[in-house]
């Protein structure tokens, strides 16, 4: 049995010890030089563009739809209604079994009866042009009955709101309790209670490129090839196929370039099945490309939460527990396949995550409204409980008047205390708290930076350092989706076949969205066939051609398809070496390969070429023993086994500056150290932490859908939603501990939600540092200067 | 309506509609795909590409309007090897992870390298500004400027033609 030893791992000085090593990407040059190939890059033969009227109104009945004008339209083909397409297509309710009283209404592609949000996808017109398609949308007639929109959550399970599928009785989705210990009876008799109520703001993941797909049926041999910018290729594939009704072999979903995803691209779009049932009735390729009008209204979007929170302390610091009742609304329908009520779930699972208490109570109520369906987006839930979290642990310090940093020493849970199960249930296999802190500190200047800050007050200017620990839930199970009915994997496979050349392929069921999959990939079967990594090709995104997998989401691709991929070129590795074995006499225990070539294991001495036992193996196969094994291709799946996650945990500093006349917020300089377990490329970890915070900063500080009352989406262009550029943001340090999961040999967790988890609540109380002495708090993101200046009670 | 222009040093000649777009006719008419639309309202910096020299956004230019003008895209850039420094600065530092605004950024980052080769972190945070990027955070790709900006500056005599001083951007 291979160990992390006796592969390398702990060796990073030879040739070809590629895992730990910066190495640069090898799909990078194609990005740097517009030879990248997106979805809207593909252009088929015969292939029409599709526009969608989407509905104008939150809420309304749908009385008639006349066509005529827009079939005038030069180049518009045909136009499709919702009853057009529910005659290929069969609808989908967004439930998991597991998540117990969950309900959902059955959602078409395009609606029959009502639009439920302003956006939604109403028809469909088909032309030769994107253009006059576009033409055909705007000649369209639409008579509409508006209906009363439902759009507070807050009042969402009133008596006498409008509920929005009154099948369903009400438009309560979702509820679920955590409990532990006597809240009541321990809050009663703790020496402190500090409360908030936390406002997390509806937000969207703004990926540049917007969704696309194009599906093309032929119906020559009666196959669906979809090509779409998609996190979940074989996802995909097993919807189009339920849903359209055909075999999951007659459909095939590939995805090139993809131009980013924060979980956006994961999911089931109306607008895309749609896009998918138009082909399949007409037998040629239709396009799709969202514009951004398109993405604000109808990608999913996340985080509307409303959290009332308290925290018991004793004198000491201890802390004694958490009571917390968590509102979400996620629009009119659970999204599918995934459901709309895992954001929630998280905040349950996660908050006061960090800490060793004894005494807990999570509610999370799930709700309708009438606006865009959101979903689960970069690191879901965790902003929210660790925002939550670490506000009430710096309000306790404040309350107490300790050192934040030394209230959360004395709670953190032990780095000797794993296996470690936290009060709602979620069992942790080894965490580092402590030796993330330590290490933060030794990267953060606390002691200059709290001297500039009282120095700075000095001449009115406030400045703030906050702290956010968090953890990290990634690699899920089939305990994730799986349990609750849904045709999502949680294994991965990967195949690895040395061509006779040496040179090795790789193809893998996870993907590449710019995380750097492939470059990882390519590291870990260099260094697990020990070839040199320019000669290792990876193949990811095809349905048809790699192992049947999950794809890319919950950071799985190092964890979950790295070890497949480490697993395959052992496999490998172990059976070139069997033929070269029979090739020089040897026994194969005695042999290595290094850097292509085989070598003597005792002396490093070379014995032959990769190459040269390639052109034997493939061209000469009459010269070696008649019942000689010689597949040179391994397929190896990776699951995990003991725990239903693989926990990664971190924590994050932010040091900012808050501008008391305008409520504008300058972000100084940010920190974070995350322990994603073995490090595959420092290089691509750092980045990826480095996106994922400012991503959380965004969140936090500018990213906003805003509604009105009647459910009118108010921002729907990159002029009204705000997202970071590069002037206002901060340098980001980045620092590591590393604790390998025991559940694998290459011992990698996931590291890109790391970053998006922990920066809304350190930069929270970074400005709530800075504002203390002025006795003013925000709590409701994302913290726009007018909310600063009324917290101020200057507006 | 006909028009004639040159594209990455060639000559091309063909019929547009009034409201094609210059990323559209870039990507749609000539198959140029490596500018990318990301927004379509001037917003993200996507689309951009040099007109006569300058750093435009592609959806706000109208491709009628380019009649006699030279056009230069990503691919160009490329081929020229203008900038194989920039690229090779960003794939070593891992200033990409999508690339889908990638092609936009090396535009932009191109216009500093030649207007501004004294800007500092800060300046060049400020000049790329207008270039959204949903991945990486922007350090990586400062980092990669900064760098190219630096190799040259050792590369090139103190007193060779240097372009606009750069603006005085504090944080
Ligand atoms: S596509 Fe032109 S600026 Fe966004
Ligand atoms: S690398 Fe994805 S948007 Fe910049």
């Amino acid at each position: 049995m291979p160990t992390p030893a006796s592969i390398g791992l702990s060796r990073e000085d030879l040739p070809n010890s590629y895992i730990g090593r910066s190495v640069p990407r090898p799909n990078l040059p194609k990005l740097v030089q517009g030879r990248a190939t997106y979805t809207d890059d593909v252009v088929l033969p015969r292939m029409l563009h599709a526009a969608f009227l989407r509905s104008p109104h939150a809420h309304a009945r749908i009385l008639a739809i006349r066509t005529e004008a827009a079939l005038a339209v030069p180049g518009v083909v045909r136009v499709f209604t919702g009853a057009d397409l529910a005659k290929v297509c069969d609808p989908w309710v967004a439930v998991l079994d597991h998540l117990k009283g969950m309900k959902s209404a059955p959602q078409h592609p395009l609606p029959l009866e009502r639009a439920t949000w302003q956006g939604e996808a109403v028809v469909a017109v088909l032309a030769d042009t994107r253009a006059a398609a576009e033409d055909g949308v705007a000649a369209l007639e639409v008579d509409w009955d508006p209906l009363p929109a439902q759009t507070d959550m807050e009042t969402a399970l009133d008596a006498g709101t409008t509920v929005i599928h009154p099948e369903l009785g009400d438009n309560l989705v979702f509820t679920r309790t955590a409990t532990k210990g006597d809240v009541d009876a321990a809050f009663a008799a703790a020496h402190k209670v500090v409360e908030a109520t936390f406002v997390t703001g509806r937000h969207t993941g703004v990926t540049l490129e917007p969704r696309s797909i194009i599906a093309d049926y032929n119906r020559a041999d009666g196959t669906l090839t979809v090509h779409q910018a998609t996190q979940a290729p074989h996802m995909m594939q097993t919807v189009y196929a339920k849903h359209l009704r055909m075999e999951e072999g007659q459909v095939r979903v590939i995805c090139k370039d993809v131009g980013g995803s924060f979980g956006i691209k994961v999911h089931v779009y109306p607008d895309e099945v749609a896009v998918a049932a138009m082909a399949r009735i007409l037998g040629r390729p239709v396009k799709f490309i969202a514009d951004r009008f398109e993405s604000f209204a109808s990608d999913i979007h996340a985080r509307d939460h409303r959290i009332k929170a308290r925290m018991a302390v004793e004198a000491d610091g201890t802390i004694i527990g958490f009571d917390v009742d968590d509102l979400t609304g996620i629009g009119p329908y659970s999204v599918y396949p995934r459901t709309s009520a895992m954001e929630g779930n998280q905040v349950v699972n996660l908050v006061g995550g960090p800490y060793d208490f004894a005494h807990y109570r999570c509610t999370t109520r799930v709700v309708l409204q009438n606006k865009a369906p959101t979903c689960q987006y970069r690191a879901v839930g965790h902003p929210i409980a660790t925002a939550v979290t670490e506000g009430l642990v710096e309000m306790a310090a404040r309350a107490l008047g300790m050192d934040p940093i030394e209230l959360r020493r004395r709670n953190m849970i032990r780095d000797d205390a794993y296996p470690f199960t936290s009060p709602p249930g979620m069992r942790f296999e080894g965490l580092s708290h402590h030796a993330s802190l330590d290490k933060l500190l030794e990267m953060v200047p606390v002691a200059r930076i709290r001297a500039d800050q009282a120095e700075q007050r000095k001449k009115g200017v406030y400045r703030g350092l906050g702290f956010a620990a968090f953890i990290e839930l990634t690699n899920p199970s089939p305990f994730m989706y799986g349990i609750g009915g849904a045709r999502i994997s949680a294994q991965d496979g990967c195949t690895v076949r040395m061509d006779p050349d040496g040179s090795v392929v790789a193809s893998s069921g996870v993907t590449e969205q710019g995380q750097g999959t492939e470059a990882i990939l390519a590291q870990i079967v260099a260094h697990g066939v020990g070839v040199p990594v320019e000669r290792v090709k990876i193949i990811t995104g095809d349905t048809l051609n790699t192992p049947y997998g999950g794809g890319t989401w919950a950071c799985r691709g190092a964890g979950i398809g790295g070890e497949a991929a480490l697993q395959s070129a052992l496999a490998l590795k172990a059976q070139i070496l069997e033929v070269a074995g029979a090739m020089l006499q040897a026994p194969p225990e005695s042999l290595d390969i290094v850097m292509g070539h085989i070598t003597d294991r005792a002396t490093g001495a070379e014995r032959m070429t990769l190459h040269e036992l390639g052109r034997i193996v493939y061209f000469r196969g009459d010269t070696l023993p008649r019942d000689l094994p010689r597949e040179l291709v391994q397929t190896r799946h990776f699951i995990t086994k003991e725990y239903p996650f693989a926990f990664t945990n971190g924590i994050q500093a932010c040091w900012a500056e808050v501008d008391t006349d305008t409520g504008m917020v300058k972000l100084l300089e940010h920190w974070v150290v995350e322990d994603c377990g073995r490090v595959v490329n420092p290089l691509l970890v750092d980045e990826q932490v480095r996106g994922g915070v400012v991503q959380g900063l965004g969140g936090a500080l500018y990213e906003h859908c805003v509604y009105d009352e009647r459910g009118n989406l108010l921002t729907t262009t990159m002029a009204d939603y705000l997202v970071p550029m590069s002037a206002e943001m901060p340098d980001i340090h980045v620092g590591h501990v590393e604790t390998p999961t025991k559940e694998s040999l290459l011992g990698a967790k996931g590291a890109g939600e790391a970053g998006t988890a922990g920066a809304p609540g350190a930069l929270l109380n970074a400005i709530n540092d800075a504002l203390a002495p002025l006795g003013a708090q925000v709590l409701e993101q994302p913290f726009t200067p007018a909310r600063i200046l009324a917290a101020l009670g200057r507006f | 309506m006909m028009i004639t222009l040159t594209v990455n040093g060639e000559r091309v000649t063909r019929h547009v509609e009034p409201r094609r777009h210059l990323i559209d006719f870039l990507r749609l008419d000539l198959g140029l795909t490596g500018s990318h639309a990301g927004c379509e309202h001037g917003v993200c910096g996507a689309c951009t590409v040099r007109v006569d020299g300058e750093i435009v956004r592609g959806c706000l230019v109208l491709a009628a309007s380019l009649d006699g003008a030279e056009v230069t895209t990503i691919e160009g850039l490329t081929d020229s090897g203008e900038v194989a420094d920039l690229q090779e600065a960003f794939v070593a530092r891992n200033a990409a992870q999508c690339g889908f605004c990638t092609p936009g950024m090396v535009m932009a980052a191109a216009d500093i390298l030649r207007h501004h080769a004294d800007a500092d972190r800060a300046a060049i945070r400020e000049h790329l500004s207008g270039n959204y990027c949903r991945c990486t955070g922007y350090q990586a790709i400062v980092d990669a400027v900064a760098a190219t900006l630096s190799e040259r500056a050792i590369h090139t005599p103190a007193d060779a033609g240097r372009g606009d001083r750069t603006q005085e951007a504090g944080r």
